[in-house]
């Protein structure tokens, strides 16, 4: 019987980038209604995961199952309707330059429904105030900063009423501000709106604040999972170093090259 | 040696490897035009922002083109007492060749290096990913409403281009230099004919309107996302769309008036 707890299961996960591994055997699980942090290294993968989740990239081996669908299986017109109900907050926002800040949020509405003008206007503005910006709606997208720019990009994920929302670096680049905001909004929005909640990020102390349960994947691995106590508590050197940001460890300050005395040395020669 | 060999493999296989992907890209920019049909109005959109805003540039050069065309025939028909025939030599220039061509060339620079330059830049900011993650098709959203735009698009600026060619061509040959009115006007509406003459043109400019945005539209999807890979996807739509206008029109003018 299926397991109705998890929304997306992840199992024997393999992708590559040319030559270069990206997952090599990844397996996963994502409860529903809970906030489940990805974390890792920059360049692990994190950003190809969603983009996996979301069925962007295929993957060379492995299942991938959202909602009780194989999103790499199921036909273009299924992946469609699934996509509808996956919000994803892009780390630039993705906002539509060309549109503004009301145009964007309605952007899904008008794509997908046949709603009239009178109920798209509240439905906006909703969500445009959950997130602190109704009396932004007329700004173009170029009058945002890139704080305002992902809470619009939020207003718009959530328009459509998802079940579940990926959130990509969403505090890469943020003022301590911007990013208590963005923080906040999100455990919030999770809760208020029974969401599944899935954050990619590397910044350690906001992400494990409010995240129910983490995952940290480095290599192509998991390398640790568990609750944010969990993690805390883990006796693992390389777990140490990456939550608390040592300069070295497992993970080597250097990159690896030739033995330092005799570089030198081979470089006087020349 | 080998490794020149093994260069110049690569890059013969890249460049198949391109031409498939850019088929494809075709076939499924082809797969999203029925779409346009309920909403046309994407198109109307696109329409202005290829065709109205390459109309000033193509009216200009229209008119400049149809009064060197009407200096240099005078120059050399009139040494054969044949400058009444200006009208027409003018015209049938125009609408034949330089009418598609030029205007071609003009929208390969104006309007396809700003579609490539667009599309790039959604790619690079992820606009066309947070499409399709909002279940949005850009092949038919983005896509297909620019490419049947150019397609509508190029065919009206060439016959603009030449009706404004040929008011050159009359302001210089016959308020200039003195061409007897009449004989300017009467000449080439006896010896243009529609089918032959504008249609062929009309038929040219369609093809190239269709190639121009096909390059404009792969070179942007297929650009590198960062500012160098947008710029140098600019650069190629340019190119390759120019030297595609002008093969082309050999071919084409080969089938068309060969016989």
């Amino acid at each position: 019987m299926e397991n109705n707890a998890n929304l997306i299961k992840i199992r024997g996960l393999h992708f590559s980038r040319g030559e270069r591994k990206i997952f090599d055997g990844v397996n996963m699980d994502i409860p529903r209604g809970k906030v489940t942090a990805i974390m890792g290294p920059s360049g692990t993968g994190k950003t190809t995961l969603l983009k996996l989740i979301g069925a962007q990239l295929q993957p060379d081996q492995g299942s991938l199952v959202v909602d009780g669908q194989d999103v790499h299986r199921i036909p273009k017109k299924s992946l469609y309707q699934l996509r509808q109900k996956m919000g994803m907050l892009f780390q630039s926002g993705a906002l539509l330059t060309d549109l503004n800040v009301y145009e964007n949020v309605a952007f899904p509405l008008r794509e997908h429904t046949q709603l009239p003008e009178s109920l798209i206007r509240p439905l906006v503005l909703t969500r445009l105030h959950s997130v602190g910006l109704r009396g932004a709606r007329d700004l173009m997208t170029s009058a945002l900063s890139g704080g305002m720019a992902r809470r619009v990009a939020l207003a718009r994920a959530l328009i459509m009423d998802p079940m579940m929302i990926m959130y990509d670096e969403p505090f890469t680049g943020q003022d301590p501000i911007s990013m208590g905001v963005l923080v906040e909004l999100i455990r919030t929005v999770n809760d208020a709106l029974n969401l599944t909640s899935i954050i990619v990020s590397h910044d350690v102390p906001e992400t494990l604040s409010i995240a129910d349960y983490a995952y940290v994947i480095s290599n192509g691995k998991v390398v640790a999972h568990g609750s944010p106590q969990q993690l805390w508590q883990s006796e693992s050197e390389w777990v140490k170093q990456f939550l608390d940001g040592r300069a070295d460890g497992p993970v080597p300050f250097h990159y690896p090259a030739a033995d330092y005395q005799q570089d030198l040395l081979a470089t006087a020669k020349v | 040696m080998s490794t020149y060999l093994q260069n110049l493999g690569h890059s013969v296989l890249d460049f198949f490897e391109r031409l498939g992907r850019g088929h494809l890209f075709l076939w499924q920019l082809l797969l999203g035009l029925p779409l346009l049909l309920r909403r046309f109005s994407l198109v109307i959109q696109q329409l202005h922002s290829v065709g109205v805003l390459t109309l000033l540039i193509t009216l200009v050069a229209g008119l400049f083109v149809g009064m060197v065309l009407g200096l240099q025939g005078y120059n050399t028909l009139v040494d054969f007492g044949a400058e009444e025939s200006l009208g027409v030599m003018v015209a049938l220039t125009l609408v034949r060749e330089l009418g598609p061509v030029v205007a071609g060339l003009l929208f390969a620079g104006r309007a396809g290096s700003a579609l490539t330059a667009e599309i790039g830049l959604m790619k690079a900011t992820e606009q066309l990913s947070g499409l399709e993650m909002m279940a949005v098709d850009p092949f038919k959203r983005i896509l297909a409403p620019r490419f049947l735009a150019g397609f509508i698009a190029l065919p009206l600026l060439a016959l603009m281009f030449s009706a404004i060619g040929v008011m050159g061509g009359y302001l210089v040959g016959v308020q200039l230099l003195g061409i007897d009115e009449g004989a300017f006007w009467s000449q080439m509406h006896a010896k243009v004919d529609f089918v032959e003459d504008v249609l062929n043109g009309v038929i040219k400019s369609v093809v190239f309107g269709l190639v121009i945005t096909w390059i404009a539209l792969f070179e942007g999807y297929d650009a590198m996302p960062t500012s160098e890979g947008v710029s140098r996807a600019t650069t190629r739509t340019v190119v390759h769309a120019s030297l595609a206008i002008l093969g082309l029109d050999f071919v084409l003018t080969a089938l068309m008036f060969g016989s």
